[in-house]
């Protein structure tokens, strides 16, 4: 059945994007290894990631089963990015990487090499707030908080690839990210006032 | 913003506000404790029967497998033990699902076994290697084909005033049937439990969970020991919406394992579990009949309904109830009955059976408006009534009508059609449909601390939980309000049961109940400072403490404002460092239970169908609430909105899909199960009365939580109704139910 809502590009992508999130984060060993129901008991695989995080750069050895979501969540204490579904579906977890907004549950740690992340706790500079976090309060743009980190990434990437136009725009790019609470309409109010101080972000 | 003689006390921002756009708030599977183990759950892939075997020998010898728990190596659970005579005397039983217990599977994904591991990814991956061999019986999840034989159905309560079915001898009515889908709340947090057991008997939680109090209490009543011995942290819950009003399977199965691998252990659970293990709105089918004379009086009322359950619990709600009270009517008949199904059990989702029920009631009176070639509001407003029909007593407070006159002009109601259809703009037909939702107003006990320290901070302390709401804000501003000083001066500390006692957040309860006993603590607070200065402060000597108020942060005469001294000099001349206050506000007074207290909505519609494929463009919404006095402007607002957000995803898309032939839910994701986003989300302005309530308590604030979501799907089906001649009476509203054929 089909939903009556007008826009329905976004959830097919979804559903396909779902199937090859579960082709992705199942490595070829495993599929190998652990074809139909034989089993090898073997050591878990630990691999070396050099990967800069907020600026810092780490030297790290870790399961090479280990999403990106899981590896700042669990191994890296940064729990401002947010676990909601770990399909590639909510938005929760988005991230940037070399500047672009990323679902990192959905992304292999280990394909970052090198590569540079910046999460929610990059965003702000010590106390002082990122000008889309000030915005995001100022218009009380979420309430349990839980999607927050996701939707402000993406803000920032909305408004800096020039997606902040107008208000069908904004919740056009911002479609990617689910708020169950229902903030939707403060988010894009804290969007447009960003885009339109026109300060750099 | 609010000034008082020329001070502002408080901003209108979030108090917590930073810590939730900068990611420092934690939530519960946030925290982090040494030689924490994480868990995964193994669930069942049928729907109903028993295991004959878990065979865990591969999983086990998996890297990283620290233990498989199920039913055959499960610790006992003194909760667990049905028979009364057995149990532990402190023990109670565990209500539900005693997960891990048994081999019997009642629903399609219940927990079967729980593996645990020293990672998450090693947890994960050893799931799909523990092989259960099931024993399948038949089983029935089919709402729609079972509610039809009587013989299936409990009854639950009947109730009558006046002459049964009377609506049939009016000058006009309407009998229409209404189904609504189970839906699912979904809150964007995935429900999680760390649990910590630091003794043999003594347990600390990190839950996700809407009282922190009603979790320590099902804790220690499950596992037999003293409720100071478990301590529950939820002091950010990432939304709830009335699932995490009580414990679910994550719990008791964290505390086993933990318990039984001897170290702190972290169980999250996976989306699609969410869709199945902590509860859902349950299906329902409603028959409402309504009939008015010509002068658009009505004259009967007459509602059924029927409700899905497990076959484990019974679970009920108040579908029914609105149409007992919302109108004044003679006579009025309702009958509710359950239909347990093989499914989990339902559970309160937000507006919860009053969302279901006010669909059917004002569905059906705005049907009947056009059978009376009435105005929907006329005919509310003919049928208004400040005395609740129900009890015979005067509602505390009712400005339903104020909320109508914002909403007509707001909406442009005079543009709305006569005729359905014959109104089009930009190739769109346009609909106008309005419906009103109500809500009980609680009040109930809670204890609250305050603490005064010697820096003149004031700290104040209750075991709530804020699952999104802005309890903490609302708070706080209450306590700077009534000790007229800056919010910047005032912490309000929540989450934890080792604070005070106070409810779980829910019902649109919180406002009403745990701000009462803030006020209380604020004015026993000025009242202690008082005393203290007048017995310490040469300058208060000899007056009486109903001569003195304190304010701006000072103790000062009412009839010279030049005698007065600041609150921390006060505490130094009295030499305390602090003062240190539990009081507790007990539930409504005599007074106030001459009354009966409900908050009312109003929500205004306007939508654009597209005649070519039926897809529907809600234009404008403008919704109004009548809660009392709005403590938190800017939060309460934002409730609202969210209500529509919700309310809108009832309307148009939200239904969990089940496969009948194997049990299986079959859209567990987002992908798949449908929740409004950034582009279905039409401009919306909310509007309040904002009127103190005198009656329901000294603050004169109710709750808002419900009434922003109940009686928006009915707003929106009239606006279809308006718009296209077409009433949809079975959610969500799709181009098929308009009369279009599927794309798919």
């Amino acid at each position: 059945m089909k939903p009556c809502f007008q826009q329905d590009g976004r959830r097919s992508f979804l559903k396909k994007s779902t199937a090859l999130v579960a082709l992705y984060l199942t490595p070829s060993v495993f599929v190998k290894a652990f074809a139909v129901d034989t089993i090898v008991p073997m050591p878990i695989p630990k691999e070396k990631l050099i990967i800069t995080i907020n600026g810092k750069k780490l030297n790290l050895e870790i399961d090479a089963r280990t999403t990106l979501l899981n590896l700042l969540r669990e191994e890296l204490a940064f729990t401002g990015t947010k676990k909601g579904c770990e399909m590639g579906q909510c938005g929760a977890c988005t991230i940037h990487i070399n500047g672009k907004r990323t679902k990192s549950c959905m992304q292999l740690a280990l394909t970052h090499q090198n590569n540079k992340i910046t999460t929610i706790e990059g965003l702000s500079e010590g106390e002082k707030l990122h000008p889309m976090q000030a915005a995001f309060i100022k218009h009380d743009a979420f309430q349990c908080g839980y999607c927050t980190s996701g939707q402000i990434m993406s803000a920032v990437t909305c408004v800096r690839e020039g997606n902040a136009k107008s208000r069908a725009s904004i919740q056009a790019y911002m479609d990617t990210n689910i708020c169950r609470c229902g903030a939707y309409q403060n988010i894009v109010d804290a969007i447009a006032e960003v885009a339109k101080t026109g300060v750099k972000i | 913003m609010k000034s008082n003689n020329n001070t502002i006390f408080w901003e209108d921002e979030r108090v917590d506000g930073a810590d939730k756009v900068n990611g420092k708030a934690k939530y519960a599977a946030e925290h982090s404790l040494p030689n924490m183990a994480y868990a995964v759950f193994v669930t069942s892939t049928i729907a109903k029967g028993s295991i004959k075997n878990i065979d865990t020998s591969k999983a086990l010898a998996m890297p990283g497998v620290l233990d498989v728990i199920y039913y055959a190596n499960c610790p006992s659970v003194p909760g667990y033990i049905s028979n009364a005579a057995e149990r532990p005397k402190n023990a109670m039983e565990w209500r539900g699902h005693k997960v891990l217990h048994d081999n019997k599977v009642r629903f399609f994904g219940q927990p079967i076994a729980l593996v645990v591991a020293d990672s998450f990814e090693s947890a994960n991956a050893a799931i799909r290697f523990v092989k259960a061999e099931h024993a399948p019986e038949s089983f029935d999840t089919n709402f729609d084909k079972a509610r039809l034989d009587a013989k299936n159905l409990k009854t639950n309560s009947n109730y009558k005033r006046g002459t049964e079915k009377k609506f049939k001898e009016a000058f006009a009515f309407v009998e229409s049937e209404f189904n609504i889908p189970i839906e699912v709340h979904n809150a964007m947090e995935l429900f999680a439990t760390i649990a910590h057991w630091e003794g043999d008997d003594k347990v600390t939680l990190y839950d996700k969970t809407q009282g922190p109090k009603s979790t320590q209490f099902t804790v220690s009543r499950t596992f037999g020991i003293p409720d100071k011995n478990v301590r529950v942290i939820a002091e950010n819950v990432g939304g709830a919406f009335g699932s995490g009003l009580r414990s679910w399977a994550n719990v008791p199965a964290a505390c086993i394992a933990a318990k039984k691998l001897n170290r702190p252990v972290k169980l999250v659970l996976t989306r699609p579990q969410m869709f199945s293990l902590v509860g859902y709105r349950p299906q329902s089918w409603q028959k409402l009949g309504i009939g008015a004379d010509a002068a658009g009086n009505f004259v009967g009322i007459s509602h059924e309904a029927i409700t899905n359950t497990s076959r484990y619990e019974d679970f009920r709600e108040g579908i029914v109830d609105a149409s007992k009270f919302l109108y004044a009517c003679e006579n009025v008949d309702t009958k509710y009955q359950l239909l347990p199904l093989d499914l989990s059990t339902p559970v309160w989702m937000r507006g919860p059976g009053e969302a279901s029920g006010c669909f059917a009631l004002e569905s059906a009176i705005d049907e009947l408006s056009y059978k009376l070639k009435m105005d929907p509001i006329e005919l509310r407003l003919k049928n208004y009534t400040t005395i609740n029909p129900e009890n015979k007593l005067p509602f505390s407070d009712i400005n339903l009508k104020d909320c109508y006159t914002y909403g007509i002009n707001k909406i442009g109601w005079k543009n709305r059609p006569t005729v359905p259809g014959s109104l089009k703009e930009n190739g769109m037909l346009i609909g106008y449909g309005m419906a009103v939702g109500i809500f009980g107003a609680g009040k109930g006990s809670a204890s609250v601390r305050i603490v005064l320290s010697n820096d003149g901070k004031i700290l104040l302390e209750c075991g709530v939980s804020d699952m999104g709401p802005g309890t903490t804000t609302a708070m706080t501003i209450l306590a700077s309000e009534a000790m007229q000083m800056p919010i910047q001066k005032i912490k309000f500390k929540l989450g934890d049961s080792d604070l005070p006692p106070g409810p779980s957040q829910g019902g649109s309860g919180t406002t009403s109940t745990v701000g009462s006993a803030v006020d209380l603590a604020c004015k026993t607070l000025q009242q202690k400072l008082k005393e203290i200065s007048i017995k310490s402060a040469p300058v208060f000597a000899g007056m009486n403490g109903e001569a003195l108020e304190v304010k701006n942060e000072m103790v000062i005469s009412k009839s010279d404002a030049n005698i007065k001294m600041a609150i921390v000099d006060v505490l130094k001349l009295a030499n305390q460092d602090k003062i240190d206050l539990t009081i507790t506000s007990n539930g409504k007074n005599a007074a106030q239970l001459k009354f009966t207290s409900n908050s009312f909505s109003a929500h205004f519609v306007k939508l654009g169908v597209n005649p070519k494929d039926g897809t529907i463009k809600i234009l404008q919404v403008v919704t109004t609430g009548d809660a009392g006095k709005i403590i938190s402007p800017k939060t309460a607002r934002s409730q609202m909105l969210g209500g529509v957000v919700g309310g809108i995803g009832m309307a148009l898309s939200e239904k969990l899909e089940i496969d009948h032939k194997t049990g299986q839910i079959i859209n567990a994701s987002f992908g798949g199960y449908h929740v409004p986003l950034h582009s279905h989300i039409p401009p919306t302005d909310v509007w309040f009365v904002n009127k103190p309530d005198p009656n329901i308590n000294d603050i004169g604030a109710k709750g808002i939580g419900e009434i922003a979501l109940i009686g928006l799907a009915a707003a929106i089906t009239n606006a279809v109704y308006n718009a296209t001649g077409k009433r949809v009476r079975d959610l969500p509203i799709t181009p098929e139910k308009l009369g279009y054929k599927s794309k798919v």
